[in-house]
């Protein structure tokens, strides 16, 4: 029993955890690099600023913002609050981003929130906002900038990726890319 | 609950569905020795993994010597890995000798119960050799056990019920290594990255500065699902970007958990030769999993999104939640935690009730079959006939097993929590949440051990010697207790005899479905009912209230 039971257990490590993954390496290397290498985007400059998938912080009044993050984007790691639904901290988190959206975004208190707009994320990476979030965020961004709301706001309606035949998944906007699209609109950039 | 939610969740049902037969059709054949399109491929890699490990593939085995094959290659996995796991050094840190241990535990009992963070903890030759390649082991060991299960049903008055090695090996070369080239390329496709870079620094939009940690992701992310792993590369397993990119990558993770142990149960009615009790099988996995969605659903109408990504949704998480917490595979694409107290309370009650949806892979098909035995059984009592299943008479000492093997999961699971709740060592680990919601987070903690899932109420500090000793017991007792019993179970069955079917209880039909979801449910409520009303239901009054 023993003799197979280790032989079988090394040999079979060696296929599935070597000659396996070098295979898919290999496949992903030559037919697809750019997902196989995190998928990273750069801006008109040329410099890599991110990954289409992996959220980051914006902080400027001239972007789109994504939602609360229990790891501050940090994408060394990756987390939730693990808040339970009960506790008085999620309430509070919940009340605090509240605030701050408003406050940033120049919204009345009466103002109906999306739900992400004010809730930490499962990764602390979402990479999307709602539509609803993006909507809310359009008259600061366009304040900020030299454009037209009516140019901001079909940006955001062309960066909005709908629901795959309808059904799968839900509406959403990569914020990155959302934002990298508004500084080709504007590429001037105001001073810091 | 939207309407397009809803959609989601019949497309998926659906697509599983159209699979059974095809699937189920092929494991027939691999494990008959059928004659299937890989074999100028596999058979040549077979024979030299036979020549290698001195296995005469004409050997068959009794269910006692495939039981000590069963738990010997589970610790020779269990021990390379543990040692994997300790000599990262001087590379990388060493796992503590408790944390090592856990995670060799949890790995090769397919649990992969995480008291680590993956991507800080783990280095890429530690999560390829050691982790990935434990996801592919373990779970062929399991589908091993449920193909040699399958055999016994079938068995008419023999002695042997398979060759576990054969079983182990044709598992990977036929069915988990294929399957995981087309769907790790596929997931690459949709975004998950596939490389050996060190961490990204790069300076953000916006200015800050960002590292980005990846690897090699897509080598673990889809066998994690097809063997019923879960394990994450990321601390956020899941629901990490990179490890689950869109709506259409979760789909096909959710069908590698979900359609091989869907498919099993036409393989059980094709090899035993009563396909209609195959099919029953297969409608009571569904009604199952569609009742812990309707739940889901439910609970969470006004759930918020704290702890859910956008790209999934509030319906996109409970899909999820629901396909992994009965397909004994831990990668949530939601925070468990942050659910409603009776939404997080469905996958709990899932994997309490044996993860018998699909459930893990070969654990679920003998999971259900052994639920379907004791509902014969107590049918038998009240109508006062020895029960009988697919021609064979349950005796004394098969009632017996089966009793057995219903009671190791309360007898682990409460007493576990029981300690946790009442030491300073248990209590220790919440450090977030307290109150109802702290009983939750621990029962659930050994509920997921012992059911080889592996998913958590993640703010539970496990990572302390208690727990890493604790769960690991449960996993133990989950994975080596079940199996052992299953397997004794099929080598007394195959023994006797077939008997026709004249005057027992018809277990084709539709009835006989509503029998095996009756004694899921009333055995799970007679056993669980009071911590139940402890953690979720007071959490969720006092909400309400």
């Amino acid at each position: 029993m023993l003799w197979p039971a280790f032989s079988l257990t090394g040999a079979l490590l060696l296929l599935t955890g070597v000659a396996y993954p070098a295979l898919l390496y290999a496949v992903g290397r030559i037919t697809m690099p750019w997902a196989a290498g995190g998928s990273l985007v750069r801006d008109h400059s040329g410099r890599v600023v991110g990954s289409a998938y992996i959220g980051q912080a914006f902080v400027s009044a001239r972007y789109f913002h994504g939602r609360p993050s229990a790891v501050a984007y940090d994408a060394a790691g990756s987390g939730a609050s693990n808040l339970g639904p009960t506790n008085p901290a999620l309430a509070d988190s919940i009340a605090h981003a509240g605030e701050r959206f408003r406050a940033t975004n120049g919204l009345a208190s009466t103002t109906w929130l999306p739900s992400d707009a004010v809730t930490a994320s499962a990764s602390g990476l979402d990479p999307d906002i709602s539509p609803e979030t993006a909507a809310l965020q359009i008259d600061r961004v366009t304040a900020s900038r030299r454009t037209t709301t009516g140019a901001v706001t079909a940006l955001v309606e062309a960066y909005t990726r709908r629901p795959v035949l309808g059904v799968i998944g839900e509406p959403r906007i990569n914020v990155l890319r959302l934002n990298l699209a508004l500084d080709s609109l504007d590429p001037v950039l105001p001073a810091r | 609950m939207t309407e397009r939610g809803i959609a989601q969740d019949i497309l998926f049902l659906l697509i599983v569905t159209a699979l059974v037969r095809p699937s189920g059709t092929y494991l027939a054949l691999v494990f008959t020795g059928g004659r299937t399109w890989l074999d100028p491929i596999a058979r040549p890699v077979e024979r030299a993994l036979y020549r290698l490990a001195r296995i005469d593939p004409e050997r068959q085995m009794t269910w006692a010597e495939y039981a000590t094959a069963f738990v010997v290659f589970g610790l020779a996995g269990t021990l390379v890995l543990y040692a994997i796991l300790r000599v990262q050094a001087p590379l990388a840190t060493p796992l503590t000798p408790d944390l090592a241990a856990n995670t060799a535990i949890s790995f090769s009992t397919t649990t992969t119960w995480q008291a680590y963070a993956g991507e800080t903890t783990m280095r890429y030759a530690t999560q390829l050799i050691g982790l990935a390649g434990q996801n592919f082991i373990a779970g062929a060991a399991g589908l091993a056990v449920g193909i040699a299960f399958i055999r016994g049903l079938a068995g008419d008055g023999v002695e042997t019920i398979g060759n576990f090695w054969i079983d182990v090996v044709r598992a990977i070369l036929w069915v988990l290594l294929p399957l995981s080239v087309a769907g790790g390329i596929a997931l690459m496709g949709l975004g998950v990255p596939m490389n050996f870079d060190p961490f990204t620094h790069v300076t953000t939009l916006d200015g800050a500065a960002q590292t980005i940690a990846q690897g090699p992701v897509a080598a673990l992310e889809f066998i994690k699902q097809l063997g019923t792993n879960g394990g994450g590369f990321f601390n956020a397993n899941g629901a990490h970007p990179y490890e689950n990119p869109s709506a259409v990558a979760n789909l096909l993770e959710m069908l590698a958990i979900a359609v091989l142990p869907a498919a099993l149960t036409y393989t059980f009615g094709r090899v035993t030769g009563h396909r209609r009790d195959g099919w029953v099988l297969y409608g009571v996995m569904v009604a199952l999993f569609a009742a812990g969605l309707g739940a889901g659903h439910w609970a969470e109408r006004h759930g918020t999104m704290e702890g859910k990504e956008v790209r999934f949704g509030i319906d996109g998480s409970v899909l999820t939640a629901v396909t992994t917490s009965n397909g004994a595979t831990g990668s949530t694409n939601a925070a468990d935690d942050s659910l409603t107290p009776l939404g997080g309370a469905v996958p709990l009650v899932n994997m309490l009730l044996g993860e018998i949806a699909f459930g893990g892979l070969g654990s679920g098909l003998f999971g259900i079959v052994i639920v379907a035995m004791l509902g014969l059984f107590l049918t038998g009592l009240m109508i006062g006939r020895t029960p009988q299943y697919l021609g064979k008479p349950l005796g004394g000492l098969e009632v017996r097993l089966i009793v057995l093997y219903t009671l190791v999961m309360p007898i682990t699971v409460l007493p576990l929590t029981a300690l946790a709740l009442v030491t300073r060592a248990g209590l220790a680990g919440l450090t977030v949440n307290h109150g109802p919601h702290g009983l939750t987070e621990i029962w659930f903690a050994y509920t997921s051990a012992f059911a080889n899932n592996g998913q958590a109420f993640s703010a539970l500090n496990a990572n302390t010697p208690f727990y890493n000793i604790t769960t690991a017991v449960a996993m133990m007792a989950g994975r080596f207790g079940l199996g052992v019993i299953a397997l004794a179970l099929a080598g007394i069955l195959a023994r006797a005899p077939k008997r026709s079917a004249a005057g027992a209880v018809p277990t084709d039909t539709a009835l006989f479905g509503v029998i095996i979801i009756g004694t899921a449910l009333i055995v799970g409520a007679l056993t669980y009912a009071a911590p139940l009303v402890l953690g979720p239901i007071v959490e969720h009054v006092r909400a309400t209230s």
